[in-house]
């Protein structure tokens, strides 16, 4: 395009535009409707995507906000401007591809490369915040005073009441000192403070910043730190509460000041004293390659993820090959013309595609039961076989369920492409006196596999993510016996991974397993790319 | 044209799934607002915007409120008193029970979590470890509660939500075919079913099928003296596995001589909803399980009395108690207003009556418990929660059922307890020093 002299794409656009109206909606002459149709669809995007803004905005968050100002903005010019005709197809896919795929990927692999995870999720500021709200305590013997939150120009203080009836007020800055002549409710709760201004509760409720103020505030109940300040959670009751905790922005370090403990700030996103005591709150921190690195030798994790990568390959190689092959068997017996009824049976053998994988597989699950299941109850006699709970049993549930489930998408794949091979070319086979056998294997067979290749490979791809069946069917168990990961002999990666992300509950590892996910992509990506250039040899024949 | 149209709705659509989406970086201004407007009564909406309009009036301020479905309505319910008194709105946000505790992990931290979400107990360790929960003070209304469920909000000294309610499993038994009675040891319920005709399946130990289950069947395993953490004398729990030793051992050789290579009491065949049907149909006397269950039974014509787990052991049974409780967000932008709705109106006697009207479990204060547990089927929960301990709260335990679960299959099915119990103690105590 660059190369081309710009006169050749500029003149006859010119021309045209002077001397016709065009299709695209650009003016008022001719298709106005048309333009009307696409202002008014835009001006709903326009709305919808000011209103996003406008949420942003108020959600305070910046990054969403730009991102959709930038996109709006571009939706305009694109379909507004002469000159953007291949981007107003592409604009809306780009969005999706941006929105769903790069975003989500680019994500991933900032969190790979984070201990982000169970007590790494926040940042830490807000470990900070989390560790002093866990320290401060209540004083054992504390009564609660009634309260009111009093205000003298800027200055917040509390006023209280102690059981004497005497009212004491003070600041962050001043400690609590009695006041004469101050009025209480019949709670007990200062109504008139001399030399301040209660704070009407309705007032209190209604503004979040003085709310921060007040819950943070800590009137001391004494010139000595070491009694304790005055806080109230809801604004009419307080108690003295002692903190031990002291944060050192500069230091970036928190001192207990009861035992002179400092913990600092450690690379793995936890405050840790020298002796390697450790806070309960963490934030998240980059680790660099730690997590890759820990899902390959951490002693914990090489074994069992060894073995999962293993049955990986072997399940979803396995049911690739093996529900192409029933498919394809019982699509042959199908496409003979003197079968009768070929198409109810056909009707028949695909129904099993017509259930949602899940169910099935939580049926299956029923019927493998080893007592009440009738697989063991029909076929086995009532034998109690563990078809859940042996490891090698499982697999072998696993891949039969599998193949119940994919042999019917084969078996309409290869119907097709069966139907597609030209008749003379095997009536060609059989006058030059080709058995049956050599008939598939040299003709009908090669033929076929270049239209279905691709879709092995695709199908090969699936599989080896095929998360559903396996949590369906077996949740990955039988567990390995004495391992330190809870992984268990029919967990494929994706499902290991969603195992070690904890989002079932208890301990999240978000960064391994983001870190694992991307192995998985990795690995995946390869072997399609060297998939498909085999497939193209294929084709040459 | 058409198409153009076409690309016009794909942008549309494209823009809101974008703004709806970005829920996997650092906010989420869209998913938010739309639970909201899901959820909330469309009339109380309106109000709440004609209101933020009109300003002033002590009404603009609104408290967030995630849960899940069964107690939203109940929710709303007590928040009438304190909306009319404050002016202030209360929202609830109803979301799958499930979905609660990741989703508020991950959006406190951003800014975009509520003010307060229903919960269980067992969430604690992992919010306090995440720091997404600020501490409440119950001041003097703190006898009032149960000690138990005090006790299992309460994380290194400090109370973090307001319990509402308490759960435990109990023995339920079909006074049709075993009389009224409650046995008091295993082996008086092993008799009392054999005597009915069920040495069979004398009991339906619910496992949850192959993956085990120990959650129900604890109990028994402290009947034997082997808890899952040794506890202090307060209660609270210190690191150490209790598991361990031959206490331990003696629970592990119980289960292997109740399993396939003993008298086959036990099998890994059983699931929640074949155990269930298994006791409504009458095949077995006994079965372990919660009260969530007694309308399955009740509804299938069974008459169930309830009592304490039998020991089977030397010890008193004690099954891990359940609280669920009222989190107050640690990034609350209403934290006062959320404090005096948690102090002042949910832990009132009506608000907790009205919560158990909308989902029965036994409620966590003294007062209201005792008045719902006329009733004996409740009352015979509470015997059984009164025995227990609260299931742990700390953030490590999700790695110990990993652990845990799995032994108890591999004993039922006749794995030697000598070699798995110690190796699985050990995976355990490996888990929790990391």
């Amino acid at each position: 395009m660059a190369a081309r002299p710009p006169f050749v794409m500029q003149r006859p656009q010119k021309d045209r535009g002077q001397r016709e109206p065009t299709g695209h909606a650009r003016n008022w002459v001719g298709n106005g409707w048309s333009f009307l149709a696409k202002l008014l669809v835009m001006m709903l995007v326009n709305a919808f995507g000011l209103a996003a803004i406008f949420s942003a905005y108020n959600a305070d968050s910046w990054v969403i906000l730009s991102v959709l100002a930038v996109l709006l903005a571009l939706a305009n010019w694109i379909y507004f401007s002469r000159r953007a005709i291949p981007l107003k197809y592409l604009f809306p896919g780009l969005v999706f591809l941006g929105a769903f795929q790069v975003f989500v990927l680019v994500y991933t692999g900032y969190v790979a490369f984070t201990n982000y995870g169970t007590g790494h999720l926040g940042s830490m500021d807000q470990a900070v915040d989390a560790a002093l709200i866990q320290d401060e305590r209540r004083v054992e013997d504390s009564p609660t005073y009634p309260l009111a939150v009093v205000r003298d120009g800027g200055e917040v203080g509390f006023a209280i009441t102690d059981a004497e009836g005497v009212v004491y007020v003070g600041s962050e800055d001043e400690p609590l000192d009695a006041v004469a002549e101050a009025a209480v409710n019949e709670a007990g709760v200062p109504t008139e403070v001399p030399g301040w201004e209660v704070v009407p509760r309705a007032e209190l409720f209604s503004d979040p910043d003085l709310q921060n103020e007040v819950t943070s505030l800590r009137v001391p109940v004494s010139e000595d730190a070491e009694d304790g300040s005055i806080r109230t959670r809801e604004g009419s009751s307080g108690a003295i509460y002692t903190s031990s905790l002291e944060w050192d922005p500069q230091a970036q370090t928190l001192t207990n000041t009861d035992t002179g403990v400092v913990y600092f700030a450690s690379d793995r996103g936890r405050f840790v004293s020298e002796d390697g005591d450790r806070l309960a709150a963490g934030w998240y921190v980059n680790v660099g390659f730690d997590n890759f690195v820990r899902a390959f030798t951490d002693a914990a994790y090489a074994g069992p993820l060894a073995q999962v990568t293993v049955w990986t390959f072997a399940f979803a190689g396995l049911s690739v090959v093996l529900s192409f092959a029933l498919g394809l068997f019982i699509s042959l017996i199908y496409n003979d013309p003197r079968v009768k009824g070929r198409k109810i049976l056909r009707t028949i053998f695909i129904l099993p595609y017509a259930f949602p994988a899940f169910m099935s597989a939580l049926l299956w699950r029923g019927m493998f039961n080893s007592e009440f299941g009738v697989v063991n109850e029909w076929f086995f006699f009532g034998a109690g076989i563990g078809w859940l709970t042996d490891p090698w049993l499982a697999k072998g549930a696993v891949l039969w369920v599998n193949l119940w489930l994919t042999y019917p998408y084969w078996l309409l794949v290869t119907t097709g492409a069966l139907q597609a091979i030209p008749n003379d070319v095997l009536e060609a086979a059989r006058i030059d006196g080709a058995g049956r056998w050599r008939q598939f294997s040299a003709i009908t067979l090669p033929l076929l596999m270049v239209s279905t290749a691709p879709l092995a490979i695709a199908s090969f791809a699936f599989n080896f993510n095929n998360f559903t069946i396996i949590y369906m069917l077996t949740g990955g168990g039988p567990a390995f016996p004495g391992a330190s990961v809870p992984l268990g002999s029919t967990d494929i990666l994706i499902s290991a991974i969603y195992q070690i992300s904890g989002v079932a509950g208890g301990r999240a590892d978000y960064g391994l397993a983001s870190a694992l996910s991307i192995i998985v992509f990795i690995v995946i990506g390869l072997i399609s790319i060297v998939a498909f250039r085999q497939t193209r040899k294929l084709e040459e024949i | 044209m058409r198409k153009n149209v076409g690309i016009g709705v794909a942008l549309l659509a494209s823009a809101s799934l974008l703004a709806a989406c970005g829920g996997n970086g650092d906010a989420e201004p869209a998913e938010v607002e739309t639970d909201d407007t899901e959820t909330t009564e469309p009339d109380e909406t309106d109000e709440t915007d004609g209101e933020e309009d009109a300003g002033g009036d002590a009404s603009g301020s609104e408290l967030v409120v995630w849960s899940d479905a069964e107690r939203a309505e109940a929710i709303r319910n007590a928040a009438a008193d304190f909306e009319a008194d404050t002016g202030a709105t209360v929202t609830v946000v109803q979301k799958n029970f499930e979905d609660l505790r990741s989703d508020f992990l991950a959006q406190v931290p951003t800014g975009e979590g509520p003010d307060i979400t229903v919960g269980a107990h067992d969430w604690l360790g992992e919010f306090v470890e995440s720091g997404v929960v600020d501490t409440i003070d119950l001041g003097d209304r703190a006898a009032d509660f149960e000690d138990v469920t005090l006790e299992a909000l309460t994380y290194d000294g400090q109370l973090y939500a307001l319990p509402y309610a308490q759960e435990a499993v109990g023995l339920i038994q079909n006074t049709e075919l075993v009389g009224e009675e409650s046995p008091e040891t295993w082996d008086e319920l092993i008799d009392m079913a054999t005597d009915a005709g069920f040495a069979d399946r004398p009991i339906i130990f619910y496992t949850n099928g192959p993956e085990g289950d120990q959650y129900t069947s604890y109990a028994f395993q402290t009947s034997f003296g082997a808890p899952v953490f040794v506890q202090d004398e307060d209660g609270s729990y210190t690191n150490e596995v209790g598991k361990g030793g031959d206490a331990g051992l003696a629970y592990a050789q119980w289960l292997y001589d109740n399993g396939s290579a003993g008298t086959g009491y036990f099998s890994d065949t059983i699931d929640y909803d074949i155990g269930n049907e298994l006791f409504a149909t009458g095949e077995s006397p006994f079965i372990v399980q919660g009260p969530w269950t007694i309308p399955t039974f009740t509804e299938a014509g069974v008459d169930v009395a309830v009592g304490p787990i039998p020991a089977a052991g030397d010890e008193t049974a004690a099954p891990f108690v359940g609280v669920q409780g009222f989190y107050l967000s640690s990034q609350a932008s209403n934290a006062l207003l959320a404090n005096e709705f948690l102090a002042n109106y949910m832990s009132t006697d009506e608000a907790q009556q009205a919560l158990y009207d909308a989902d029965p479990r036994i409620p966590a204060l003294t007062a209201v418990a005792e008045e719902v547990s006329s009733d004996p089927i409740i009352e015979g929960f509470l015997n059984s929660a009164q025995n227990g301990v609260p299931m742990p709260n700390i953030p490590e335990m999700g790695a110990v059922w990993d652990f845990w679960n799995p032994v108890q299959i591999a004993l039922i099915n006749g794995e030697d307890p000598e070699s798995v119990w110690p190796t699985m103690v050990e995976n355990v105590e490996n888990a929790i020093a990391d």
